[in-house]
C-alpha cells in the first residue's frame, strides 16, 4: 500500500459510512463483554446471583496457588508438545507439497485442508471411536501382540499372555494425540506457504557445492523457512493452549487444561469472578507469546 | 518406485520415505473420518464389527426431532452470521485500506483480537455479557438465536476483513479515480468498480465465515440456552452421555455437507485460490 491513503477529513461521509458499522459492532459486542469480564475479575460473589466489583485482588491471588499454577504449566507443556509433534510431522509434508509435481500440488493441499474445514467435534469423536477399547487401534495393537507371541513360540520361547485391550482414551496421551490430530493442518499450511516462496536454486547450489541433504536442510532450508516455522508454531500453540474440547472429551481426571478449569468456574463451581481472572491470565499469556514473536521478527528485520 | 528417469536432487516427493510419510499423515488425518462414515451404515450397535448394510441410523437421526432442530438452528445461525459478517468485514477492510484516521492502529489491533483471544475466553465474555444486559431468552424462533448469532458474527467478521483486505491490496486505485472523473458518484464507483474486484474475496470470506460458524462449539456452548441447541452442542451431549450410531449418521451428513461446500468453493475459486486464503 502506497501513500495514497485518504485523510478521513477530506471524505467525511464515505468514511463514516464504512467505518461506523465495524467500530460500533466491535465496541458493543467485543470490547464491552471483555471489559465486563475484566471488571468481574476484580470482584467477589456477594450473593447467589450477585457479583460485587470491589477491586479485590483475591481472585488473582488464588490463581497463584500451586494447584492452578501447575495446571497452567501443564497446559503449556501439553500445547508445546503438541506443537513440536505437529512441526515434526508437518515439515516433511510441507516439503513434499512444495516439491510435488504441479498437477499434484493442489490436490495434496486440498487433502490437508479438507479436515481443517470439517467440524472439530466430529473429528474428535471420530478419533475417539477409533481409540476406544473396542476400536481399531486396540485391534491393531492386539494383532501385533499376537504376532509377537507367535514369533516367540517360533524361537522356542513361551508365548505371551492373551491380549487385553488397553485403555487408550481418557489419559494425557489421548489428549496430545487428539490435539495433534486437530491442529496438524494449522501447521502444514503456513509451512507450505513459506517453503513455496523459498528460492529453490539455493538448495541446488548447496547440493552442487558438496553439502549433503541433511546439512543443506539444516543450514539452508530451515533458516529460510524460519518465518513459516514461527507462524506455524504460533498458529498451533495458541489454540492448543486454550483447547477445551479435546481434554474434556479425550482426557482423564488428571488431564484437564486451563480452559476446562475456566469452564468449571462458570458452570459447576459457579465462581464467576475467579473464572474471569483465570480467563484474563490466559489472555495475558497469549499476549506474551505474541510479543515474543513480534520482538523476534523485528530483530530479523533489523538484521 | 519404478521410474525410468533418475530422481533429481530436488524431487523429494519421488523419494520413497517422503511418499510414505505423506501417505501415513493422510492416513492419520482421514482414517478416523472414513471409518466413521463407513460404520454409520453398519447394522450393529457396537461399532467395530461389520454386520451388514443398513440405513436405519439415518432414519433414526432424521426422525430425532431435537437433532434435526439443532441442525436447522446451526444452518440458520451460520447463514445469518455469514451475511452480517460479510457486510461488516468488507466495510472494515475498505475503511482500513482507504483512510487515514486517528486511532487507526487501535481499531486495527482490536479487530484482530477476536481471532487471537482463546475461544473459551470469548465464550465466557458472552455468557457474562448476555446475563448482565438481560438479553431476552424467550423470543420466538429465529430471534431466540440472536445471542448465538451475535457471538458468531464477532469472531467471523475479522476473518472476512482479513481476506478482503488482502484482495484490496491488488486493487488499482486509478480505476476508481477514472470512474469518478467520468462522473460516477462515490456509491456508483464503489458498486461498479470496487465491488467486482473484491468479489472473489467476498466468496472466500463467506465460505470461511459459514464454516467457522457451523464448526463452533465452545462459544456456542456458553451462549446457548436450553431451547437454542446447535448441532455441535447437540452432538456433544450425545457423545458425552452415550455414543450411539445415530451420531455417526448425523456426523456423516455434516461431513458430506462440508465436502460439498469445499467443492463449491473449488469450482468458484480453484484450489490455489482457496489455499491462498488460509
Amino acid at each position: 500500500m502506497s501513500g495514497a491513503l485518504q485523510d478521513w477529513k477530506s471524505q467525511k461521509k464515505p468514511f463514516a459510512a464504512v467505518v461506523s458499522a465495524p467500530v460500533f459492532w466491535l465496541a458493543l459486542f467485543f470490547v464491552a463483554p471483555m471489559a465486563i469480564v475484566w471488571l468481574y475479575s476484580f470482584g467477589q460473589n456477594a450473593g447467589p446471583a450477585d457479583i460485587e466489583i470491589s477491586g479485590t485482588l483475591d481472585n488473582y491471588k488464588r490463581a497463584t496457588e500451586w494447584l492452578y499454577v501447575s495446571i497452567f504449566l501443564k497446559s503449556f507443556a501439553v500445547a508445546a508438545l503438541t506443537t513440536l509433534l505437529c512441526l515434526i510431522i508437518g515439515f516433511p509434508v510441507g516439503m513434499a507439497i512444495t516439491f510435488a509435481a504441479p498437477k499434484w500440488r493442489p490436490w495434496l493441499l486440498l487433502g490437508i485442508m479438507l479436515p481443517f474445514w470439517t467440524n472439530l467435534l466430529i473429528r474428535t469423536y471420530a478419533l475417539m471411536a477409533l481409540m476406544g477399547s473396542n476400536g481399531y487401534m486396540n485391534k491393531g495393537l492386539g494383532g501385533l501382540w499376537e504376532g509377537a507371541s507367535w514369533l516367540r513360540t517360533l524361537v522356542g520361547m513361551q508365548p505371551l499372555e492373551a491380549w487385553t485391550p488397553v485403555q487408550l482414551l481418557y489419559n494425557n496421551f489421548a489428549v496430545v494425540l487428539g490435539l495433534v490430530y486437530v491442529h496438524l493442518p494449522f501447521m502444514v499450511l503456513p509451512l507450505y506457504s513459506a517453503l513455496d516462496r523459498l528460492d529453490k536454486s539455493l538448495i541446488e547450489a548447496s547440493l552442487d557445492l558438496g553439502a549433503g541433504h541433511f546439512k543443506t536442510f539444516m543450514q539452508i532450508v530451515v533458516p529460510l523457512a524460519a518465518p513459516g516455522i514461527v507462524a506455524g508454531v504460533m498458529i498451533t500453540l495458541i489454540p492448543a493452549l486454550g483447547a477445551y474440547l479435546t481434554p474434556d472429551l479425550m482426557g482423564g481426571t488428571d488431564s484437564q487444561m486451563i480452559a476446562n478449569v475456566i469452564e468449571r468456574q462458570f458452570k459447576r463451581a459457579n465462581d464467576w469472578p475467579f473464572g474471569a481472572a483465570l480467563s484474563f491470565l490466559l489472555i495475558y499469556a497469549m499476549f506474551i507469546l505474541i510479543a515474543f514473536q513480534s520482538m523476534r521478527s523485528n530483530k530479523v528485520k533489523a538484521a | 518406485m519404478f521410474n525410468r528417469t533418475p530422481i533429481a536432487p530436488l524431487e523429494y516427493t519421488r523419494k520413497l520415505w517422503m511418499r510414505s510419510w505423506v501417505g501415513l499423515t493422510m492416513l492419520f488425518l482421514y482414517a478416523p473420518l472414513i471409518l466413521l462414515m463407513i460404520f454409520s451404515f453398519n447394522d450393529s450397535k457396537r461399532n467395530v464389527v461389520w454386520k451388514g448394510f443398513t440405513l436405519k441410523y439415518y432414519e433414526k437421526a432424521l426422525n430425532n426431532d431435537s437433532l434435526v432442530e439443532a441442525l436447522v438452528n446451526s444452518l440458520t445461525i451460520a447463514a445469518l452470521a455469514t451475511i452480517v459478517s460479510l457486510v461488516i468485514g468488507a466495510l472494515a477492510a475498505v475503511a482500513l485500506w482507504r483512510f487515514r484516521f486517528p486511532f487507526k492502529g487501535l481499531v486495527e489491533g482490536t479487530m484482530s483480537l477476536p481471532i487471537i483471544v482463546p475461544e473459551i475466553c470469548l465464550g465466557v465474555a458472552f455468557l457474562i455479557f448476555f446475563a448482565k444486559v438481560d438479553w431476552p431468552t424467550d423470543l420466538p424462533w429465529p430471534l431466540n438465536l440472536s445471542a448465538i448469532t451475535i457471538a458468531h458474527i464477532t469472531f467471523c467478521f475479522p476473518f472476512v476483513a482479513m481476506v478482503v483486505r488482502a484482495r484490496l491490496a491488488s486493487f488499482n486505485k486509478e480505476e476508481e479515480e477514472a470512474a469518478k472523473d467520468l462522473g460516477a458518484t462515490e456509491w456508483q464507483a464503489f458498486r461498479d468498480v470496487l465491488l467486482p474486484h473484491i468479489r472473489p474475496a467476498l466468496v472466500a470470506g463467506a465460505l470461511l465465515a459459514f464454516t467457522l460458524s457451523l464448526d463452533d462449539f465452545v462459544i456456542t456452548f456458553f451462549t446457548s440456552g436450553p431451547d437454542t441447541i446447535t448441532f455441535p452442542v447437540k452432538v456433544y451431549s450425545m457423545v458425552r452421555f452415550s455414543v450411539t450410531p445415530e451420531v455417526n449418521a448425523a456426523s456423516t451428513i455434516l461431513i458430506l455437507l462440508t465436502v460439498i461446500l469445499t467443492f463449491i468453493a473449488l469450482k468458484l475459486q480453484g484450489v490455489k485460490g482457496i489455499a491462498e486464503t488460509h
